[in-house]
């Protein structure tokens, strides 16, 4: 009944949103800007809320999202303009296309720790973006021309499947055994937890949601181009993860949507926004390295009120 | 004879590499840090060498010098106010800050100076190219060449035969036993914070001088190679820097000669990946247990 609660509540205000949201679409009322908005902050969540799987639930410092993303973002692109398949299977095909090359380059990365496997992902990420660069077939350099097919609808059940399934996987045995992972591998290990095995999965459903999330980013912007999908767009995303509160759902998805909106409001000064982002990025490091929220949810704070210090989460580690 | 060429460029590039890495190598092996800054480091020290040269005039030798103090200066800085608050946080607390200050690096000088490229005046150095045998080397990469192994075999002799080196050395081994011998650890880590920066600067100074185009986001790539030549050579292991700086300078001229050039990139994060996998400690390294 309580879970049943805890699921219904969120879930209804959601669609009632989606309702809102499409009715001001189609009547004209929000204007193109809001749209655009609306529309890069549901893309850059699906973004987030996949690394936070990998990184905040799961503690594995990969730097190298954009090349999931930029996998997802390519065959997807590949099945609708080359091939003219419907755009839902082509989002699917990407985000399959994303979790093989995250299980490639999970098998082999996931034998080192901390921040080689950060290196490692980083590099291969950097791999993959040189890759698309020399194939001619999707227009190296200059890039492949994508008709804009996201819309609302897609755009918002992706979001809300992404966020659904990864809240159910955390919440579930295998997500409490990343948890773990994430807490001390030794310990986890000991306790009979195959360390290597939910490294894995929890690779490949973020990659694949990132490849989701790529598929969706093509069909928006009209253009893709190898240079997008290079390591700054894997710090762009992690800088929204590391905010937001490293194992926190919750958290990621405000920092994502706030900060989505600092930087369209500031895209006229890109130099301005990155020395906002970075001096961000160190003081929270400094003073605050839980982020906003911690290891905390939303929900966390309403639980607080109704049973006084029942539910001291004690010392929280991040990663 | 045509490898022989390309073996000479690579050399020369190698020996920028190896400059660098010995920045990384040295930070990584006294408080365990990937410092990505270090390439940025490098790119403050590439402008700071070209405005000494193009708007003060000085000479080449004074520039090189005055760079480096600058440098080993911000190097401090940085270590100072971004890293010494961290030093009993997260490695991956760490790491993170390291990003932040790179970008916070890379898009001040954009904010300051603009995003276009500069280029260094090409008289710096008398050119001249000298001709063995079928072999053409200019006096760039001599001079290149010159000023890294001259500042090696220095770095060397400072780590091995001064009161400070033997600090870092203890230090690197074991800080807390450092700590307990009388060794003051904060100042001895902006000592190498501040070493691997001039060496940064220096190596900023001397691409300059190769490559002639310098710009705010130069430091990205070859600061990821140069730490790919630290793990290369096993990180925190000296001697392995400058060789693997070296190699990495050779397989990446190699590889542009068999007509790859393209590819160049991708062969070295390939090399990362590769020794990362199969000798995570380097070549020069020694597998060590992890212990509980």
């Amino acid at each position: 009944m309580k879970i049943n609660k805890k699921f219904w509540i969120p879930f209804s205000l959601a669609i009632v949103f989606y309702a809102v949201v499409q009715f001001l679409l189609s009547s004209g009322t929000l204007n193109p800007y809001y749209e655009n908005t609306l529309f890069l902050i549901c893309i850059n969540l699906i973004f987030a809320v996949s690394l936070h799987l990998i990184i905040g639930i799961t503690g594995q410092f990969s730097i190298g999202h954009a090349g999931f993303i930029a996998v997802g973002a390519y065959v997807s692109a590949v099945l609708t303009m080359k091939m003219h398949l419907p755009f839902l299977l082509a989002i699917a095909a990407g985000g399959i296309a994303a979790a093989i090359a995250g299980i490639l380059i999970g098998v082999p990365s996931f034998r080192l720790k901390g921040d080689y496997l950060a290196i490692a992902t980083l590099g291969f990420g950097e791999i993959i973006r040189i890759i698309l660069l020399n194939i001619d077939y999707v227009g190296g350099a200059a890039g492949m021309n994508v008709s804009r097919l996201t819309n609302w609808t897609i755009l918002f059940f992706s979001v809300l499947i992404t966020i659904i399934v990864i809240n159910n996987f955390t919440k579930s045995t295998h997500g409490r055994a990343c948890i773990a992972l994430r807490e001390d591998e030794i310990a986890a290990d000991a306790m009979g937890i195959n360390t290597t095995y939910y490294k894995v999965i929890a690779f490949v459903i973020g990659s694949f949601f990132a490849g989701v999330g790529g598929a969706l980013y093509a069909h928006n912007f009209y253009i893709i181009q190898p240079q997008v999908f290079g390591f700054l767009k894997s710090f762009d995303i992690l800088i929204f993860v590391v905010l937001g509160g490293l194992g926190s759902l919750s958290g990621t998805v405000i920092s994502t949507a706030l900060l989505t909106i600092v930087s369209i409001y500031l895209q006229d000064y890109p130099e301005t926004r990155m020395i906002l982002y970075s001096i961000v990025l160190i003081l929270t490091m400094i003073f605050r390295p839980q982020g906003l929220m911690g290891t905390k949810e939303w929900t966390d704070l309403f639980k607080k009120y109704g049973k006084m210090g029942g539910n001291q989460n004690g010392k929280q580690t991040v990663a | 004879m045509e490898l022989i060429q390309q073996l000479i460029n690579g050399i020369s590039l190698g020996s920028i590499y190896a400059l660098i890495a010995l920045g990384y190598t040295m930070v990584y092996g006294i408080i365990k840090l990937i410092n990505f800054a270090h390439g940025d480091v490098f790119m403050v020290g590439a402008f700071t060498g070209f405005y000494l040269i193009t708007v003060f005039h000085l000479p080449f030798v004074l520039a090189l010098v005055l760079t480096m103090l600058i440098t080993a200066l911000l190097g401090v800085v940085i270590e100072r106010v971004a890293y010494k608050p961290l030093r009993n946080a997260t490695r991956i607390a760490a790491l993170i800050t390291a990003i932040g200050v790179s970008l916070l690096i890379e898009y001040t000088t954009i904010y300051l100076r603009g995003a276009q490229p500069a280029a260094y005046p090409d008289d710096i150095i008398p050119n001249k190219t000298i001709a063995i045998s079928g072999l053409t080397i200019s006096s760039q990469s001599i001079v290149i060449l010159a000023v890294s192994v001259t500042l090696m075999i220095i770095l060397e002799l400072f780590i091995h035969k001064t009161k400070t080196g033997k600090a870092m050395r203890a230090v690197s081994v074991d800080a807390d036993a450092a700590r307990l011998m009388g060794i003051n650890v904060d100042r001895t880590i902006s000592v190498t914070f501040a070493i691997g920066s001039a060496l940064a600067g220096a190596a900023g100074v001397a691409f300059g001088i190769y490559y002639i185009k310098i710009e705010p986001l130069m430091g990205i790539i070859p600061g990821l190679k140069a730490f790919i030549a630290a793990v290369l050579g096993g990180i925190g292991i000296i001697p392995g820097a400058m060789v693997g700086g070296m190699l990495l300078g050779i397989v990446e001229a190699l590889v542009s000669a068999a007509g790859f050039s393209l590819w160049r990139d991708a062969a070295a994060f390939l090399i990362l990946i590769l020794i990362l996998l199969f000798k995570p400690s380097g070549l020069f390294g020694k597998n060590i247990r992890e212990k509980v």
